[in-house]
């Protein structure tokens, strides 16, 4: 069978794409590739590091078990879409500088999308909470403790 | 990963007639991409259940409780009612996968997602739950975590879900669309043990989609415990899920079930019967947990499955009566 294409319509970081793509395309791979935002990370590409975490609809997701065209029609926000437009951090990206939360860096925007869904979702209370919460992300550098302090602090300072 | 081409239905029927020969349904898609992409499954046709929606029709004050099946496992454990009247099935989606799966998985996709057997996931290895036929790998090979209860020579893998395996305990059943007409099955009669047919893992047809989770008036209290390799993030090396009813500590009924350890989620008349009419003290609850593997005969191969399930049960239990 030779290869399909559809029609995906999608829109990232607030600026919609209407692009022609293979079926087999996965969001991780059309955010890389087609866009070029290569902030979102691939890991493991089986669902268990949570490098390729973004947000679809407002919930995270791994951008490698989704397939491009399953997310037709969908609002995505991924690393780059952070931050102020003049290329300010946003206060999480800033906190994780504050609290050392990386060595590598490789895991980090993953950790930093899911912190945020975990701030979201209201999980960030303790520090065990925050941990159960980002359980999906691993880092290799073992960045834990500052990981977990820097949503600390940002769900701290929203008051959650 | 294969070509293939990409259907979206927008309704039921649609859906229905989608399937056929070398078809695959997706819905949140976590097993389905996974698989694709080792060429465990490579279908022709993909049929997206994503606007079916049918799937997404929900009914908190019936009786029974109907979740569509195309709710996703995030939505389902934010529910009050589930969480106040069925903590077995809370705590299940709870301790299943990570926050960013319980996102985008489904109800439906849950209870159908394929074993972690490495044989199995991979594509080139002989495994006749993949390939009908085929002779089971994991039999002269390698494979830690083998299921206690209900293996044949034609197959030994876990069934890995948890969700389930709360629902069995809960007395829950699925609806069921086939082509013909809407079916409803117990989820305790929903999988097959592998018997000499290990690839026919349910009752269900092939084009058949589950459409809803009927939950009915919980009886009692209920409970789930899993145990893990790691405190988080994991399948389950064992789980139980009991749904109890006490008179003080006399227990008045028990419906017990294991996961991790068995073929398919496999409910234990025997840890019932163990603890049915009698106090509910923990040399009773781990009696129970014994009772559940009193049939099968002991081997080194075994050992630690039976001994991490029958602790489940046991926690199980005594969780239900607040400890
Ligand atoms: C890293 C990782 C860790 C995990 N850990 C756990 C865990 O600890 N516990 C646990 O329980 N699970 C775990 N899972 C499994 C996960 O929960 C399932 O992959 C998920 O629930 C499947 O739901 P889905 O909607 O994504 O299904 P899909 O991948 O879309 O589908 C799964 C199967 O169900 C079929 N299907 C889907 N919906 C329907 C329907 N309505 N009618 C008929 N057929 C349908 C599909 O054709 C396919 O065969 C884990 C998965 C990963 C990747
Ligand atoms: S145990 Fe089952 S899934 Fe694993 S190789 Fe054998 S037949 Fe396949
Ligand atoms: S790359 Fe997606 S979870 Fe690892
Ligand atoms: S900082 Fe290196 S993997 Fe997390």
């Amino acid at each position: 069978m030779k290869p399909e294409s559809a029609v995906v319509s999608i829109t990232v970081n607030g600026t919609p794409h209407r692009l022609e793509a293979d079926t087999r395309r996965t969001l991780v791979d059309l955010l890389r590739e087609d866009l070029g935002l290569t902030g979102t990370k691939i890991g493991c590409g089986q669902g268990t590091c949570g490098a390729c975490t973004v947000h679809v609809d407002g919930v995270r997701v791994l951008a490698c078990l989704l397939l491009a065209v399953t997310v037709e029609g969908g609002q995505v926000l991924t690393i780059e879409g952070l931050g102020t437009p003049d290329g300010g951090l946003h206060e999480l990206q800033q906190a994780f500088i504050d609290r050392d939360a990386l060595q590598c860096g490789f895991c980090t925007p993953g950790q930093i999308m899911s912190g945020l869904g975990c701030i979201g979702e209201g999980r960030a209370n303790t520090a065990e909470e925050i941990r159960e919460s980002m359980s999906g992300n691993l880092c290799r550098c073992a960045a834990y403790p500052g990981i977990v302090a820097a949503i600390a602090d940002v769900a701290e300072g929203q008051g959650a | 990963m294969r070509p293939f081409e990409y259907a979206r239905p927008s309704d039921l029927a649609q859906a229905l007639a989608a399937a056929g020969p070398d078809t695959v349904f997706i819905a949140g898609g976590t097993t389905v991409v996974d698989l694709m992409r080792l060429d465990v499954l490579a279908p022709r046709r993909l049929v997206g259940l994503g606007d079916v929606a049918e799937l997404r029709r929900t009914e908190l004050d019936g009786d029974p409780v109907r979740l569509g099946a195309g709710v996703t496992m995030a939505e389902a454990a934010a529910l009050p009612l589930v969480r106040e009247r069925y903590p077995a099935l809370a705590a299940a989606i709870d301790l299943a996968a990570s926050a960013q799966i319980r996102n985008v998985a489904t109800l439906g996709g849950n209870l159908l997602q394929k074993t972690r057997c490495p044989y199995f996931r991979d594509a080139s290895s002989p495994c006749g739950r993949r390939r009908p036929g085929d002779a089971c790998s994991a039999l002269t090979g390698h494979l830690e975590q083998r299921a206690v209860l209900g293996a044949s020579p034609h197959c030994v893998a876990p069934y890995p879900g948890d969700m389930a395996v709360a629902l069995v305990a809960l007395e829950a059943s699925v609806e069921a669309a086939t082509a013909a007409k809407v079916v409803t099955v117990q989820v305790a009669d929903l999988f097959r043990e592998p018997g000499d047919a290990p690839h026919k893992e349910t009752v269900l047809g092939d084009g058949d989609i589950i459409t809803a989770v009927l939950l009915p008036a919980p009886r009692g209290t209920s409970a789930f415990v899993k145990l893990r390799d790691r405190a988080s993030f994991a399948f389950a090396a064992a789980s139980a899920a009991v749904s109890l009813e006490l008179d003080h500590d006399r227990v008045v009924a028990a419906r017990i079930a294991l996961g991790g350890v068995a073929t398919r989620p496999w409910r234990s008349s025997e840890a019932e019967s163990a603890v049915s009419g009698e106090r509910l003290t923990p040399e009773r609850a781990f009696a129970a947990g014994e009772a559940a593997f009193e049939a099968v005969a002991r081997t080194h191969e075994n050992r630690r499955g039976i001994a991490l399930g029958a602790r489940a049960v046991t926690a199980a239990l005594l969780a239900c009566r607040g400890g």
